[in-house]
């Protein structure tokens, strides 16, 4: 497939964000539990919302250059019964609503016990609108996920560990983010966002080189054979029928050689996960912002590599019409 | 329930791509036009097409067949672009089966494009939005067309009548019945979009000749006891 930049910054810009509101809702769950401390929401989790609600705008600002015809964009949210991008653009933005009342919660400070679960838990609004935000992060990065996996035709992307990598990978980010704003806005914290941020890092990282390994041992399932009803094992196409380019011949090929495939591989591999690896094990011993911030625009740029080697990786069967011009 | 498709015979399609220009003339200047050309003389053309015509090259020299490949949208029974599309602009008609795109809800987001596996949807550069073969559904129906051209362009306008027109699911059909008697299939029948246009395979069209159906064994003067003119005896001798 040829990787649209549009699509590559959307997945990565929303995962971010993404992943940074489930990093924001962690700790205030660990704070309501007594097991971290509690952090002043005009500071933190409202200034954090704001930077999750910028990273999910940008992403959608990017989508938009995607589509052929932007002004009719809310007409994708028709088909949520059949579609999985329907129901991303559904639930897009009732995330990013309920991170703004989230945020607006924090930042105003209104916090009140709604109900007393135990003398100590209280149900609060800003606990039930986070879950409620929680729960839509995490349906977002499956209709993300899906949106790609549900192409069985499309065999590199068609397995769970495509949703999986889009989970890992969001919230790795997210939670590199978190301990890098955190390093600055709540230092208490930023322990506990470095720890989870190497752990997710690492967890993506089994998880995507498993996916590595699966396209690696692919077999095509559809052939020029069952592409054409010949059955002969030499065939060869003479012409696709133009001279010149069309649709089909720069949408579903990313025009470039196996050597930069295999380069960007390395690339993404050594960016969002060997990199980073170290250098949150170094800030878990030694917490520093600089460098924390560094790993996360480090690991950001390694996603966008990641997401074009994802998209260029992919081998859609109708490109088995396309092997000759003439 | 009806099922319009097409019906290509690659033992007969020459490449001539007749087809291919008389669907553009068609579908360029109907509902479905204006299909856009870009750089049309120069060194980089592009343009929407629904139906290109393809060349292969089957077996090793000099035992090779070539096999001209005609390729449409194949108005699968089970279409894998209808379901993912987010608007409903794509959709499959009830009463015909043919599945058509709605351009004024389309948003051009290809996602149709990516869940086609026969690469048989072309983005419109010009109105940026998703096209693809109506079967002529804006001329089938015409009643203003004499009824033995109502069909698509690319039937009418093929000279070695490769392509055949019909309901599939019509046990009588001109189609049905060439699927049955000459092996039609399907294309890429692994991922089971069961494709309505099928394909004719190609074979052998040999013709068996005898001896004694170039010479007659069977003259029946031989069996009248009739005495054949000879040089020397003429018809006009018998009537003197």
């Amino acid at each position: 497939m040829h990787p649209a930049f549009s699509v590559i910054f959307l997945t990565t810009l929303i995962g971010a964000g993404q992943g940074l509101f489930l990093a924001l809702y962690t700790a205030q769950s660990y704070a309501a539990f007594g097991l971290l401390p509690a952090q002043d929401g005009a500071a933190f989790h409202g200034p954090g919302s704001l930077m999750v609600l910028l990273l999910m705008g940008a992403g959608l600002a990017a989508s938009f250059f995607h589509l052929g015809r932007p002004e009719r964009a809310w007409r994708a949210a028709a088909q949520w019964r059949t579609s999985w991008l329907s129901r991303e653009v559904i639930v897009l933005p009732a995330f990013m609503g309920s991170v703004f009342l989230y945020g607006l919660l924090h930042w105003l400070g209104w916090n009140p016990a709604l109900a007393r679960l135990s003398p100590d838990f209280a149900v609060s609004p800003q606990m039930l609108v986070g879950s409620a935000a929680m729960l839509l992060a995490f349906a977002l990065f499956v209709c993300t996920g899906m949106i790609y996996a549900c192409l069985r035709f499309i065999q590199e992307w068609h397995t769970p560990l495509t949703v999986i990598n889009f989970i890992l990978l969001g919230t790795a980010s997210g939670f590199v983010l978190a301990a890098a704003f955190s390093s600055t806005a709540a230092p208490d914290l930023d322990h506990f966002f470095t720890g989870w941020a190497l752990a997710l890092t690492l967890a993506a990282a089994v998880f995507r080189v498993a996916a590595l390994m699966r396209n690696r041992r692919l077999t095509p399932r559809s052939t020029l054979q069952t592409a054409i009803g010949v059955k002969h094992p030499r065939i060869a196409q003479k012409s696709q029928g133009f001279l010149g380019g069309s649709f089909n011949t720069r949408e579903f090929f990313h025009g470039q050689g196996a050597g930069v495939l295999r380069g960007v591989k390395w690339l993404f591999l050594a960016l969002v996960f060997v990199l980073p690896a170290i250098l949150l094990a170094t800030a878990l011993a030694e917490p520093a912002a600089g460098p924390l911030w560094a790993t996360f625009l480090l690991q950001y740029a390694g996603l966008l590599a990641e997401r074009w080697f994802f998209f260029a990786q992919a081998n859609h069967p109708q490109n088995l019409y396309y092997q000759a011009v003439a | 329930m009806t099922q319009l498709a097409l019906v290509i015979d690659l033992n007969v399609c020459v490449g001539c791509h007749a087809c291919v220009t008389s669907c553009k003339q068609w579908n360029t200047s109907g509902w479905a036009g204006p299909m856009a050309d870009f750089n049309p003389y120069g060194a980089d053309p592009t343009g929407t097409f629904f139906n290109r015509v393809q060349t292969f090259e089957v077996g090793e020299f000099p035992h090779t067949q070539t096999v001209h490949f005609p390729k449409s949208c194949l108005h699968c029974e089970d279409p894998p672009c209808v379901p993912v599309c987010p608007t409903g602009a794509s959709y499959k008609r009830k009463e015909d089966g043919i599945v058509l795109v709605d351009y004024d809800k389309c948003i051009g987001c290809k996602y149709c494009s990516w869940a086609c596996p026969y690469g048989v949807r072309e983005l419109d550069e010009a109105q940026k939005v998703m096209k693809k073969c109506t079967l002529c559904v804006d001329r089938i129906y015409d009643q203003t067309i004499p009824e033995d051209r109502r069909k698509p362009a690319c039937v009418i306008a093929c000279p070695t009548s490769a392509r055949l027109f019909g309901d599939v699911h019509d046990p009588d059909s001109e189609v049905s019945v060439a699927i049955r008697e000459a092996g039609g299939y399907a294309l890429m029948p692994e991922w089971g979009t069961r494709p309505a246009n099928h394909y004719l395979p190609r074979r052998r069209t040999a013709i068996r000749i005898h001896p004694d159906e170039l010479v007659r064994a069977d003259n029946p003067l031989t069996k009248e006891d009739v005495a054949l003119p000879s040089a020397d005896n003429t018809l006009e001798d018998a009537i003197m």
